[in-house]
């Protein structure tokens, strides 16, 4: 269902919990669907003992698309019209977190209504891990 | 990669929105997805990145016979050094219209800007600009994705 300009209300806000307590087979799982295998997100040997951090991280193109599912469930499908982040602070495995949309702005453009969107996820500790913004094609 | 050919299949975006941990039916069930004001499946907005699966050329996937700069017999399988490899620091799509299994995207990647900054985080930080631009197979202009890469001097401090 999409969003209606009539009852949207500039700092309308949406927010989900897009995952909890973040796995590392779901690391694996989005370099395998997206194709990056940048060894940072699923080989601890190398990312602890060459590349020197804690261990493995997220792809920000997960916490990314992780995010895009919370405002995919508030603007309706097919109805960005832009999308974009940040990447703030790293994710890790055991991370929750949640993502949150406020409504900055509701405009007409020949004849189209919109809606955008301020964009922020943070995890278990509240520390922001991605902000943006996006833009909702919205019915009037 | 300069001109990828992108075909979108049905099991890739099923798959793609499973790692995302989205179960909106809109992108894995037929039935369900014609029910919808799309009327059919569709592509989840961070989609289009899966075009790394189609460069042929892409540094992150190991390919036969080539050094790999991830773990095996060693913490690292390569000689190459890789430093504290390269990070995405910020990622924009601006959407035409939704992708559906069927389409076959070329896809062009030009560079855009590049530029340096220090932090106290990691050291000197050397930004670069990537676009994309996603054709389909008609000529139109479907998606714009902007990618900003940072090089970092150390490992993040988190």
């Amino acid at each position: 269902m999409a969003l209606q300009a009539s009852q949207l209300k500039v700092g309308d806000i949406h927010r989900e919990r897009v995952v909890e307590n973040l796995s590392r087979t779901q690391l694996v799982q989005y370099a395998g669907a997206s194709g990056d295998y940048n060894p940072l997100h699923t080989d601890e040997i190398y990312t602890v003992q060459v590349a020197g951090y804690k261990g493995v991280f997220a792809h920000g193109m997960l916490t990314m698309g992780l995010t895009g599912k919370m405002l995919t469930n508030y603007v309706g499908d097919g109805r960005l019209t832009k999308f974009g982040v940040r990447f703030t602070n790293q994710v890790w495995p055991g991370d929750t977190l949640d993502a949150r949309a406020t409504v900055t702005a509701i405009r007409e453009e020949n004849g189209v209504h919109y809606a955008d969107l301020e964009v922020v996820t943070t995890n278990q500790e509240g520390k922001e891990v991605v902000t943006g913004h996006a833009t909702a094609r919205i019915d009037p | 990669m300069a001109k990828v050919i992108f075909p979108v299949e049905a099991t890739h975006i099923m798959m793609f929105a499973r790692a995302i941990g989205d179960p909106n039916p809109v992108y894995h069930d037929p039935t369900a997805a014609a029910g919808t004001e799309v009327g059919g499946i569709i592509a989840p907005p961070t989609f289009p990145q899966a075009v790394a699966q189609f460069d042929p050329d892409y540094p992150l996937r190991p390919k036969p016979g080539e050094p790999w700069f991830g773990s095996a017999a060693e913490p690292t399988g390569s000689t190459a050094q890789r430093g504290t490899g390269g990070l995405h620091a910020s990622q924009e799509f601006e959407y035409h219209r939704a992708l559906r299994p069927g389409d076959v995207l070329t896809v062009e990647v030009r560079d855009g800007e590049s530029w340096e900054r220090e932090s106290k985080r990691a050291g000197k930080l050397l930004f670069s600009e990537r676009i994309k631009e996603y054709r389909d197979q008609n000529g139109e202009l479907v998606i714009t994705a902007r990618s900003v890469g940072v090089m970092t001097e150390r490992p993040v401090e988190s």
